[in-house]
């Protein structure tokens, strides 16, 4: 196997190293060349910080084929480097699609369950390592073995979840869930601050609902922003189309807060006092941003962090208000700001949900970020939350163990998967997730 | 409608990529190639994303021998089209080194695939319609000392391909030449001094375009025709010492 060498970042791009990559485009090459360099998979890097950051690694984007599909009960095999996009695209007009579909179409399945992802629909449908049926995992010595909550229980709920640690995941069976339209119909209000917008959270019963947040608003505004409740409606599913690109790196003052303050301020009032409804395409709905490839270019050279934490529903309306008022002052929010209500629903060991609320803010890289993303992985610790590993970029490695219950057992896991190391990341060996070895 | 079309090398990227896109229209793959289990899975997967039929089939290009059956079978009842993507591409050094593997890399790129297409031409004939793709190389166009031999056998592909064209124009049969650019495929991967490289998307995407519109010479991305324009414009005497 050929290995490239590239300067490999996440994401947010704020983080970055060089890497020598491998891009096995069969499972023969893959097993091969675990064999000779064992090292952990990345996918697409839509993780944000140096999650996907090592210094080998396994490029899986191609080994993207689905395998089996069975139409009676939806239940989907496919390889690891297959994106989410591509099944939805795929599947949704036979009627099936991902139960849990993240923010973009472009994770791939297998990182999809390496960090046991979340979407809108969280409370109802759970993480998406719940919909995983069994998956086959590839150890350092290039031997595969399929694994599945009944036949290897702790294996499995140390993968799910597990940042890559246990292994290379090959393929995955996932069960899709049925796709009952090609369109949904969003209901768009406006939410004066904090207090309503948790109100209207907490009132609602639909099946998908996201927050977007305001973020230069303070004072009686604090957590202004739009509240967005979806359900399917009728209609025909359309594949994704031609995207736009950001052609390069924009210059420092496209996310200065005049800006910024200026996009929200026109972004608030797109959506009438009274509220409106939108007919929307799932691509649309679901990964609202890949329509402009390359969007975090729009942020510079210099990258962006992404901050998104979980908050136990009791202190999350104090919480949020802390750190909302923390970003407000500080001016670094960009437009990006996402809130969302989780239920208990996760897969995993390692996995992110909790029952509360978890807010997402994109942090321009510039000075006092750093200070910034301190205080709110303090807040987050401090209010019994925690902290997204595949957005990560500023914690340090004494919040671990307090926001992840089950680290010990994982930790336990993974030193018999893999004893010598072979599938550590950066995000793993900076924050010591496997321990101080 | 729905077409057949006989994809020969179909476990490359490139021509995996355009397997994909006939199958998300419905057409029926026949997949040719040496690696038979991963053929199996590339058409599980093209079945799976629409394709009418999608069959694996063993196929050597260093044995001319076994062409016929092949394609006897291939033509049973089937209005065919077929689409050539074998080649290997061994670094020169190599070549310099042992010039045994030179014949590997004729039969490969070239006279493999012209023995099938030659088998497959009177099959066209009769058929009185079809395309026929062969993958070319924008290092067929001009012998550089960076992969001479590959490009030597590339440039003969290219002109049997122009005299295939000739011959079958006249029976209804479109005969396209491809010459990619640098494409990113396994070939390509981690290779130094690669520039505007181009994803195998976006060459099928051009292929697909290329049979619509009965193209005949397509270089992928379009650039590429005016970089080998100059290129080939290049006086011997200065292009001798050049090493591009």
């Amino acid at each position: 196997m050929r290995w490239k060498n590239e300067e490999l970042s996440g994401w947010g791009s704020a983080l970055s190293r060089a890497t020598m990559l491998a891009r096995p485009e069969r499972l023969a090459a893959l097993t091969d060349t675990l064999k000779e360099t064992p090292c952990p998979a990345i996918g697409m890097r839509r993780s944000y910080g140096d999650a996907p950051l090592a210094p080998k690694a396994l490029d899986m984007t191609r080994l993207d084929r689905f395998i089996s599909f069975d139409e009676e009960t939806g239940l989907l095999e496919a390889e690891a480097g297959v994106t989410l996009g591509d099944i939805l695209d795929t599947f949704a007009p036979k009627g099936w699609m991902p139960a849990v579909l993240p923010g973009t179409g472009f994770a791939t399945l297998g990182g999809a369950i390496a960090y046991d992802v979340h979407g809108k629909n969280h409370q109802i449908a759970g993480s998406f390592g719940q919909h995983v049926e069994s998956l086959v995992l590839i150890d350092a010595k290039g031997d595969s073995q399929q694994i599945s909550a009944q036949s290897a229980p702790e294996l499995f709920r140390a993968t799910i979840g597990g940042m890559g640690q246990t292994g290379v995941i090959y393929s995955a069976r996932l069960q899709l869930a049925p796709c009952p339209a090609g369109k949904m119909l969003v209901r768009e209000r406006r939410m004066e601050n904090l207090d309503t917008f948790i109100e209207a959270f907490n009132a609602s019963d639909v099946d998908y609902q996201v927050g977007w947040l305001d973020m230069t608003a303070g004072g009686v505004n604090l957590g202004r922003g739009i509240f967005e409740e979806a359900h399917f409606l009728s209609g025909i599913f359309k594949p994704a189309g031609k995207a736009r690109s950001v052609p390069f790196n924009l210059p420092g003052f496209a996310m200065s807060r005049p800006v910024v303050k200026a996009f929200n301020w026109a972004y608030l009032r797109r959506v009438p006092e009274g509220g409106r409804g939108v007919d929307c395409g799932l691509r649309s709905f679901f990964f609202p941003l890949d329509n402009i490839q390359h969007w975090n270019r729009l942020y510079g050279k210099r990258g962006f962090h992404q901050f998104q934490c979980v908050l136990p529903l009791e202190n999350s309306p104090a919480t949020l208000g802390e750190i909302l008022e923390a970003v407000v002052a500080s001016g670094l929010a960009s437009p990006l700001s996402v809130l969302k209500r989780l239920g208990a629903g996760r897969a995993g060991m390692m996995s992110f949900p909790m029952e509360g609320f978890t807010l997402a803010v994109d942090i321009v890289n510039k000075p006092g970020a750093k200070a910034l993303l301190e205080k709110l992985n303090t807040l987050a610790d401090e209010a019994g939350g925690r902290v997204y590993l595949a957005k990560d970029s500023s914690l340090e490695a004494d919040y671990i163990e307090n926001m992840y219950t089950e680290l010990e057992e994982f930790r336990t896991v993974v030193a018999k998967a893999d004893p010598d190391g072979a599938f550590l990341t950066d995000l793993v060996k900076r924050l010591k997730i496997r321990g101080t070895t | 409608m729905s077409e057949t079309w006989i994809i020969l090398g179909a476990t490359s990227s490139m021509a995996r990529a355009f397997a994909r896109k006939c199958a998300r229209k419905g057409d029926a793959l026949l997949l040719l190639g040496r690696d038979m289990p991963e053929l199996k899975r590339i058409a599980k997967d093209c079945s799976l994303r629409g394709a009418a039929q999608a069959e694996a089939v063993a196929f050597d290009a260093r044995k001319p021998e076994e062409f016929s059956a092949i394609i006897s079978e291939a033509a049973e009842g089937r209005q065919l089209n077929a689409a050539v993507f074998i080649g290997s591409m061994p670094p020169q050094d190599e070549l310099d080194r042992d010039p045994s593997l030179l014949d590997g890399v004729i039969q490969d790129n070239f006279t493999g695939p012209a023995r099938f297409l030659q088998l497959l031409a009177p099959h066209m004939e009769t058929q009185g319609s079809g395309t026929i793709i062969g993958i070319g190389s924008v290092a067929g166009d001009r012998g550089r000392v960076g992969n001479y031999v590959y490009g030597a056998a590339k440039a003969g592909f290219h002109t049997y391909l122009s005299g295939l064209r000739n011959r079958l124009g006249r029976h209804g049969v479109q005969v396209i030449t491809v010459k990619p650019g640098f494409v990113d495929t396994t070939m390509t991967w981690g290779i130094e001094g690669m520039f505007l490289v181009a994803s195998p998307e976006a060459v099928a995407d051009s292929l697909i375009k290329a049979v619509k519109k009965r193209r005949n010479v397509v270089y992928t991305p379009w650039f590429w025709r005016y970089i080998m324009l100059i290129i080939r414009h290049i006086p011997e005497f200065i292009f001798k010492k050049m090493s591009i």
